[in-house]
């Protein structure tokens, strides 16, 4: 029992110390930027998404209504600044982005799932897109609306 | 609870889990709900996880199904359950185990004994997203319990000359977090409970007196690499409770009812969003060490699950 517990105290904080080093902050690099072929790479990642974004039937009925040019454009400055890119995002914050919109979690989920095809279909490693899905992942806080 | 009417049970909670899907698509992303614990439990496979089995993400309702089994040098464990997942809050889980005794069933005047024990499981995740709060270290964070009963077998004599009951009820906070950014997910989950061997030597014991018969805290660990959207290799340590060697020394039988931790080496894979299979090596370390020569209990896990 006493064993045990000093066990569980050594294996939390090194837990913990772990932890604190894997806690996602800004990129010090732009190593995932570069990873994601830059702007050029980032274009036609967003480009093929879009075009996923259309054709899933949960997805689909999101976008289709919503100015599609520009929310790519969008996505490619975001991710750019999210990788370490030379990029500035100049759209509205994620908030106020999506407060006229009913998005639930498992349209976010969604939407995930697809980027994911679609990174794979750009060849990127999975290490990589998570690397890039754990910057995004927080945005569920500003995006889903309906809990 | 009969075998028979379990599987009914079984088959109305998925019933009710299909049919509230069918309503709408499910939509918790892959593996997020983790698999069946042997308790029936979502988890890894020895040891409860504080994510909600099923497919159902808030406001969705889904339901899990499965079948375990494990074979050692001297037994076998089969296990099936359901589980229901109510807005990625609540989990109720149900599972049988059928242990088959084998060569202790046989010394004790019992071949061919098997020892049959009812899970029944709530869980409730009271804080944290495990999967999406990335950029902070905040786990998600669910409360559980377990309410386990074990059939009447030739063996009841044996537990109440230890003191055992035939019933008891473990109590588990689970903390899991996913480093999405590394692939990696760990675990964290402490115990409170009397049961010997899991509960399958039944639920404390008075024989030997002491502290033998109280509630002790048991830390269980799981640790997993995601290696790509749809497999997870990993591995889980899970401290056992040992009150059962005291009771054993005093009824003479000297370290025969030794308990030891248990441990296991995994790999799961979803071959699809309703699909997971998961192999283990197992070290249930020595399990009645008096008839088994000592021997630890080392051997194969192979569980499959279906998820809506």
């Amino acid at each position: 029992m006493k064993k045990s517990l000093i066990s569980l105290v050594i294996a939390t904080s090194s837990l913990l110390m772990a932890g604190v080093s894997f806690a996602q902050t800004a990129p010090q690099n732009d190593q995932l930027y570069k990873a994601f072929g830059e702007k050029a790479g980032l274009v036609t990642l967003m480009d093929d998404f879009m075009v996923r974004l259309l054709a899933d039937p949960r997805t689909g009925p999101h976008f289709k209504p919503a100015n599609q040019q520009r929310v790519k454009e969008q996505l490619v400055d975001q991710l750019c600044v999210l990788g370490g890119g030379p990029c500035v995002y100049k759209g509205a914050d994620m908030k106020s982005a999506h407060a006229n919109l009913d998005i639930k979690k498992s349209d976010f989920n969604a939407l995930v799932e697809v980027l994911q095809q679609s990174m794979d279909a750009k060849g990127i490693p999975f290490r990589t897109q998570n690397q890039m899905l754990a910057l995004l992942a927080p945005m569920h806080r500003d995006t889903i609306t309906v809990r | 609870m009969k075998f028979s009417s379990l599987s009914a049970a079984c088959a109305a909670m998925i019933c009710a889990g299909a049919s509230l899907s069918a309503h709408a698509e499910t939509g918790k992303l892959l593996l997020t709900g983790g698999v069946s614990s042997i308790d029936g439990a979502a988890g890894g496979g020895l040891t409860p996880w504080a994510v909600i089995g099923s497919n159902a993400t808030e406001g969705e309702v889904g339901a899990t199904a499965f079948v375990t089994t494990a074979r050692t040098k001297d037994y076998g464990l089969n296990v099936v359950g359901a589980s229901v997942g109510i807005h990625d809050r609540y989990e109720l889980s149900i599972a049988q185990q059928d242990f088959k005794t084998g060569i202790t069933g046989t010394a004790l005047g019992l071949p061919g004994l098997h020892l049959k024990q009812t899970i029944v499981g709530a869980k409730v995740r009271v804080a944290g997203d495990a999967v999406l709060d990335a950029d902070t270290l905040m786990p998600q964070i669910a409360v559980g319990l377990e309410y386990k009963t074990l059939g009447s077998t030739g063996l009841d004599g044996t537990l109440k000359a230890l003191g055992a009951k035939r019933e008891g009820v473990d109590l588990y906070v689970s903390a899991t977090k996913l480093f999405l950014g590394q692939s990696l997910l760990v675990n964290g989950t402490l115990r409170a409970t009397k049961a010997n061997q899991n509960g399958l030597l039944g639920y404390g014991a008075t024989l030997g007196g002491g502290s033998n018969n109280s509630y002790s805290l048991q830390p269980e660990f799981s640790v997993a690499y995601l290696i790509s959207k749809n497999v997870a290799v990993g591995a889980e340590y899970r401290f056992m409770r040992n009150k059962l060697e005291t009771a054993g020394r005093t009824a003479g039988l000297g370290n025969g009812l030794r308990s030891e931790d248990w441990k296991d080496v995994f790999i799961a894979w979803a071959p699809n969003k309703n699909v997971s299979v998961t192999l283990a090596y197992v070290d249930l370390g020595v399990i009645v060490p008096a008839t088994t020569a000592n021997r630890k209990q080392t051997g194969y896990y192979l569980s499959a699950q279906l998820a809506f």
